[in-house]
């Protein structure tokens, strides 16, 4: 079983910004401990010849030229924002949270 | 706010070892962003320089700028660094509204260059090595406005607006390693290490590399250990000190608070502190905490990237000459002396010297003008020299009509106003303000002009070609100036007046 224990989903979930109850902390451990367990296994399977790689295609130097393509007017920028004022999104100060 | 208690710098040092540490962050001057095509252009309207990738929709795909790629291979050859011949982005996960995406694009394990150096040269000519770390490529994030509450700070604010033009230009941060042994000359080295990097990235043509518009950012780490004691204490981080004086106070002012927190027995709290620049001092931003723990894991939506040793190369022989480089043959070409050629790059007219010498002027002539006249009008208009408006163009034509001797050096000062008051060119300033005259030739010319006119019937003679009357224009002139004109020139002169060969 991995070392996955509730005070860690805790301060995952806390950092994650997910709200989560005492019922639902203790059934998290369990899962993750899980899904880390069977994540493991594939680790496993892959021996030191297999180099370690971040991306399943074998692609490298997917690039775009420097050149300007669309942009949206402030208008359709901010068309799905809350709240907005002088065409800039508003937001509620955010000091306390960081 | 509670005021920071310090200690002098002098007693700082002589108690405490000054350990420092920089991240620098340089803004690309792509045309556009890192992993959009939105236009990379700093002033504009809020949120016109935006499109769904910069604003994180849902289902939107990142594609890397080829460009920004080559720029940071660039900055870190220039850096003396090993380019990574494999690299991967991670995303940085955070929640702030200046990242919409709730992480940043950055790299993590394997940044595009590392182990590099700079050799920073300090006023007086000591060589200080600053070991890079690594430079890595990462967006910016967008720009918040704090509202209500105190003018423009986080602390009390209402709310706060944001435009994300910024949003996704492309970043390269230069970490360095801990930085030992600068003693006492750590605020300059601090500053003279933030002005190399600039140039750096100036001089490769990669950033606009204006502190002002936030192109290049420092965040300065500072920690103070005992004398003798080889682990480091407790650091700060210093955040966005934004000017070059800046850097050097802030690193002078944190040296001095933390030597009075470590007087007192307390540990230094390891925390972020804000700078302000009108009271010259820092305060506490937030204590390191959960909230650093960042959970970085590969970017999924951006695949590796490969710099082959072919494209490493071909993009070193586009190197320009390294600053310092340049500095030492520019002052053996102009045999300038240590202290003159400092004076020179203090005053920030080095490179237009090197114009004004490559538009003919001789070195001591280009530097004579620069720095005797035109330093001190630009510090008067308040304005960088170069931005005054003297072309050496001007400066070459100025110094042809001295020697010459058309003009003397007084007029040169003269006409070289009238050139930045916008009257024309060197030589239609002479002339419109009449100061094509040798000083000594005018009160001859007076006396010419008089007898000329106490004399119509000879001066008509000498039109005419009578030249044997002008004797009695000369006598008159001799007579007027009591004998103490040079005749041959007042005869000289004469003719010239009338027009007539000799």
């Amino acid at each position: 079983m991995a070392a996955i224990n509730r005070d860690d989903v805790a301060h995952l979930a806390q950092l994650a910004h997910i709200e989560m109850n005492a019922e639902e902390l203790d059934r998290m451990a369990g899962e993750l401990a899980v899904i880390v367990d069977s994540v493991k296994s594939v680790s496993e399977a892959a021996g030191d010849d297999v180099p370690r790689t971040s991306h399943p295609i074998p692609l490298t130097n997917v690039f775009r030229e420097d050149v300007v393509g669309h942009t949206f007017t402030a208008e359709q920028a901010l068309s799905g924002a809350p709240d907005s004022d002088e065409n800039r999104f508003k937001v509620p100060a955010i000091l306390d949270e960081a | 706010m509670s005021t920071d208690a310090t200690l002098s710098f002098e007693e700082a040092m002589e108690k405490y070892d000054p350990v420092l540490g920089f991240e620098v962050h340089v803004e690309l001057n792509t045309k556009t962003k890192m992993f959009s095509s939105a236009p990379n252009v700093f002033g504009d309207e809020p949120n016109t320089n935006v499109n769904e990738v910069d604003l994180g929709m849902p289902g939107v795909l990142p594609v890397v700028n080829r460009t920004a790629i080559e720029s940071s291979i660039k900055i870190g050859l220039a850096l003396n660094c090993k380019i990574a011949e494999s690299c991967t982005f991670a995303r940085k996960q955070y929640f702030y509204p200046d990242t919409p995406k709730n992480f940043q694009t950055s790299q993590y394990e394997d940044p595009i260059a590392y182990d590099g150096y700079l050799d920073i040269e300090l006023s007086d000519g000591t060589i200080f090595r600053v070991e890079i770390e690594r430079a890595h490529m990462e967006e910016d994030a967008g720009k918040l406005t704090h509202m209500g509450g105190s003018a423009g700070r986080i602390q009390g604010a209402d709310f706060s607006l944001v435009d994300y033009n910024r949003s996704g230009v492309p970043l390269v941060e230069i970490v360095t390693k801990p930085i030992e042994g600068a003693g006492s000359r750590a605020p300059e080295l601090a500053k003279a290490y933030v002005a190399a990097v600039r140039e750096i990235v100036k001089n490769l043509g990669v950033s606009d590399a204006k502190m002002e518009r936030g192109n290049v950012r420092c965040d300065a780490n500072v920690s103070l250990r005992p004398h003798g004691r080889e682990r480091f204490g407790i650091r700060s981080e210093t955040k966005n000190v934004n000017s070059l004086r800046a850097v050097e106070h802030a690193v002078r002012y944190e040296i001095q608070r933390h030597a009075a927190v470590l007087d007192s027995g307390e540990p230094v709290v390891q925390e972020t502190r804000h700078w302000h620049e009108d009271t010259r001092t820092t305060t506490s931003g937030r204590a390191k905490s959960d909230a650093d723990d960042y959970r970085y894991f590969p970017e999924p939506d951006l695949v590796p990237i490969v710099a082959s040793r072919e494209w490493v190369e071909e993009l070193r022989a586009t190197l320009p000459e390294p600053p310092a480089a340049r500095r030492k043959r520019l002052q053996a070409d102009w045999g300038y002396s240590d202290l003159e050629f400092r004076d020179v790059v203090n005053a920030g007219v080095m490179d237009e010297i090197e114009e004004t010498i490559a538009a003919g002027a001789s070195a001591t002539v280009a530097r004579k003008w620069w720095m005797g006249e035109i330093v001190g009008r630009a510090k008067n208009a308040d304005v960088d020299p170069g931005q005054l408006g003297v072309q050496p163009a001007t400066i070459v034509e100025l110094n042809r009509l001295v020697e010459d001797g058309k003009i003397n050096n007084k007029m040169a000062t003269e006409v070289l106003d009238g050139v930045l008051a916008g009257e024309g060119t060197p030589a239609e300033i002479v002339e419109k303000r009449g100061l094509a005259v040798v000083s000594d030739d005018g009160p001859l010319l007076e006396a010419i002009d008089a007898a000329l006119a106490a004399q119509p019937d000879v001066a008509e003679k000498i039109r005419g070609g009578k030249l044997q009357a002008i004797g009695a224009i000369v006598g008159g002139v001799m007579k007027a100036t009591r004998g103490q004109a040079d005749a041959a020139r007042v005869r000289e002169l004469i003719l010239e007046k009338l027009g007539v060969e000799g």
